[in-house]
């Protein structure tokens, strides 16, 4: 679909499939199901270097940020304060103004806390940031976002990494209709049928993590994963039938003894 | 040409560390073997350009941080 290409704040992408780069056993299992994916977007964290043990190999090893854009997250932050502090840091550890905005308000459920991501969003995109916000199923909150300068919004499925698929459709259909800015479902997603749902639905991507890094046989499922999310999004531009409640012909009456 | 330096203690990541008087954040990180590109740096709270890595001198009690990126999706590897 080499002309139905996503495009937020001027960037191209080739995949509608974000992946992370969390949870795998070893890096090279993370690059093995990050090609099997398809996904030119990878999700990474902002974390000390271990200073005492430089023998341990680096992520970017494996994953080429020429290759890929590099999309740091601030996941693990509680406060406005952490997720702007850890956004800086990303920036001035990376290459781009990028930065997938997680202010997390609860650690049970990792709900965002739409309020403080607002706040945080508001003052990282008044420093330059391109902020692409983790946030509820929440058309309004959606439309805050949108309305404060966020070039993208990323709307959870259901919590991060509980792998229930979508748990509010409706929710998620009304922040497709109602905000005119690429829509990336996130967090959540099971398995393939979850993610060919959300781009029936009309979702632009979808990033996972859990999902594919937690399946029994990653790599099979990261191309499972790619399959689903290209399934989902030509069925969405194809355009489904209507769903009616009795049966209609497919063969003619007519010619029939 | 080397005279004896006093030394410091710098809080790196966390840690205490004693370093040599005079060092640079960039010499802290050569000698760490850690790569300037990759990584972010944060002085007493400062996040420093990578340019001010070669100027900036530590001094006794300094913070340092040094983070980069691991693997991450939602909510990190943590």
């Amino acid at each position: 679909m080499t002309d139905d290409r996503l495009m937020i704040a001027g960037r191209e992408f080739k995949s509608r499939l974000w992946v992370g780069t969390g949870k795998y056993k070893d890096f090279v299992e993370t690059k093995k199901a990050i090609e099997a994916s398809g996904a030119d977007v990878v999700t990474v964290a902002v974390r000390r270097v271990n200073i005492t043990d430089r023998s341990q190999d680096n992520l970017l090893d494996y994953i080429d940020p020429k290759k890929y854009t590099i999309l740091p997250n601030t996941a693990g932050c509680y406060t406005v304060e952490d997720a702007v502090r850890y956004s800086r840091l990303a920036r001035a550890a990376g290459v781009s103004d990028l930065v997938k905005l997680e202010v997390i308000g609860d650690e049970r459920t990792l709900f965002p806390d739409t309020a403080g991501l607002i706040e945080a969003a508001k003052i990282l995109i008044k420093e330059g940031f391109i902020v692409l916000p983790y946030t509820n199923d929440d058309p309004i909150v959606a439309k805050k976002l949108v309305d404060i300068g966020c070039p993208a919004v990323m709307p959870l499925a259901a919590p991060i990494g509980s792998g229930l698929g979508i748990r509010n459709p409706y929710n998620l259909k009304i922040i497709m209709e109602t905000v005119k800015v690429p829509i990336i479902v996130d967090a959540g997603v099971g398995t393939a049928s979850d993610a060919a749902l959300a781009m029936e639905y009309g979702a632009d991507a979808v990033l996972m993590n859990t999902a594919i890094a937690g399946a029994q046989d990653p790599i099979a499922m990261a191309e499972a994963m790619k399959f689903a999310v290209h399934a989902g999004r030509l069925a969405y531009k194809a355009g489904r039938i209507p769903k009616k409640l009795y049966a209609t012909a497919s063969s003619p009456i007519e010619g029939m003894l | 040409m080397t005279s004896v330096q006093d030394a410091i203690h710098i809080h790196v990541n966390g840690q205490v560390r004693t370093w040599r008087s005079g060092a640079t954040v960039a010499d802290l990180l050569q000698d760490l073997d850690i790569q300037t590109e990759r990584v972010a740096v944060e002085l007493n709270l400062e996040i420093l350009d990578r340019a001010a890595f070669g100027q900036r001198q530590l001094k006794e009690g300094d913070r340092v941080e040094i983070l980069g990126f691991i693997g991450g999706g939602a909510f990190g590897a943590l």
